[in-house]
């Protein structure tokens, strides 16, 4: 009778973990994992304030891939984050200066 | 058709050194084979004798010594980097090449804290950045610090020491999305310019940090116009590329250009496109760390391929 009344929360706790945040980020969170945007295509309603954060020990960039540089981080080392506020509609690329092969898409609506 | 070739983690027994002359470059013991073109080993001399009668020299490089790394694989890239340059000063070379990623965040502190540890190199060196070194400032911070005396705008050099004719490329500037190493037609330009005029019996050496040519294209290593540069060096009978970049040893030669990467003085990096690995740094013990880091050493013979030798920082 114990035992089953203390499996019971550690099993809904597994469950909570699993749905909210091992499946899927935040809505307006990239991560960098593996030198890749992770998800590299977002969509967010216009306001949002997108924010990457880099897991990898490599440091990296999110850089607007257009001349407007709209927007630029520093360069961003392991744990560190960098968030930037989409209010204007529109399809937004943009890339890792240091290893320009990574890139990521916000389409804002 | 160019072979590429992944070289072993081993070291070059010293012994090796003392032979007059080598039927072929195929070190029998250790497996490993050395600077083939076209698939057929070629023969060159050794030995202190003939060193000297044709007046050739010795020089070393080392590259991506990041300093200002701190994950757990190498906390401390500066007392790996003074392991490297010691190792270096008891060969006492010509010269010696750094081909980038001085630092690992293009900050202040790295350069200077880089600066302080090369002081320790007893020979000249001349240096080329990595995109490390460039992060969000085109190279400023890095040229002011490492630029060569002779640089043109864009940050290249050339040369001349040792009757060897010296190329530092810049290729991790103005990077695009979606791209590799980029030289750019200016650079190009002035490449074409620099070698006019040059006797095709002129030993060439190419330092840059990203190979120019395409190790992985999913992992980022290579140099979209590299090719452009290769083809301008094609008509030399000796043409030595160094590069750093991808933290291990790889070698192609398409004929008489001989493209070689280095290893890092700082951590190792996954062989390339490897199933379930990144470009990123490579976890290993700590008992191995040193057997994948290491140093350069060159042998300019004559209008001859340069003979390279790669020892890990766990060699005795």
């Amino acid at each position: 009778m114990l035992a089953a009344t203390m499996a019971l929360p550690l099993l809904a706790g597994t469950w909570a973990g699993w749905s909210s945040f091992a499946a899927t980020p935040a809505p307006n969170e990239v991560a960098i994992d593996d030198s890749a945007f992770s998800p590299a295509n977002i969509t967010v309603p216009r306001g949002t304030k997108v924010t990457w954060i880099n897991k990898d020990y490599d440091p990296h960039t999110v850089v607007d891939a257009t001349d407007a540089k709209l927007f630029k981080s520093p360069a961003l080392d392991t744990d560190e984050s960098f968030a930037f506020t989409f209010n204007e509609a529109g399809t937004f690329k943009y890339f890792c200066t240091i290893h320009p092969r990574m890139q990521g898409t916000v389409i804002v609506q | 058709m160019p072979e590429q070739t992944t070289l072993p983690d081993r070291d070059v027994p010293e012994s090796t050194a003392r032979r007059k002359a080598l039927k072929c470059m195929m070190w029998g013991s250790a497996g490993v084979l050395w600077a083939v073109s076209g698939g057929v080993p070629r023969p060159f001399q050794l030995g202190g004798t003939a060193l000297a009668a044709t007046g050739d020299f010795t020089f070393m490089q080392i590259s991506d010594t990041h300093i200002g790394f701190k994950a757990p694989i190498n906390p401390e890239p500066g007392a790996t980097l003074k392991d490297a340059l010691a190792r270096v000063n008891g060969v006492k070379p010509a010269l010696l090449l750094h081909t980038g990623d001085v630092t690992h965040l293009t900050k202040p502190e790295e350069f200077e804290m880089a600066a302080a540890i090369m002081k320790d190199a007893k020979m000249e060196t001349h240096y080329v950045p990595g995109e490390h070194d460039t992060i969000n400032d085109d190279g400023k911070s890095f040229f002011e610090r490492f630029g060569h005396d002779k640089r043109a705008q864009g940050g290249w050099y050339s040369f001349d020491q040792g009757g060897v004719h010296f190329i530092g490329l810049v290729n991790v500037v103005n990077l695009r999305p979606g791209g590799l190493g980029y030289l750019g037609p200016d650079q190009l330009a002035w490449l074409a310019a620099d070698l006019k005029g040059k006797t095709a019996s002129t030993p060439i050496v190419v330092f840059a940090h990203m190979p120019l040519w395409t190790v992985s294209a999913n992992w980022g290593w290579g140099t979209d116009d590299g090719a452009q540069a290769i083809e301008s060096l094609k008509r030399f009978g000796s043409v030595t590329v160094l590069n750093g970049h991808i933290h291990q040893v790889i070698q192609k030669v398409e004929g008489n250009v001989s493209l070689r990467t280095a290893y890092s003085t700082a951590f190792p990096q996954a062989a390339p496109d490897t199933p379930g690995a990144g470009p990123g740094p490579l976890k290993v013990e700590a008992d191995k760390l040193k057997s994948m880091l290491g140093v350069r050493r060159v042998d300019v013979v004559g209008d001859k391929p340069a003979m390279m030798t790669d020892t890990t920082l766990a060699a005795a």
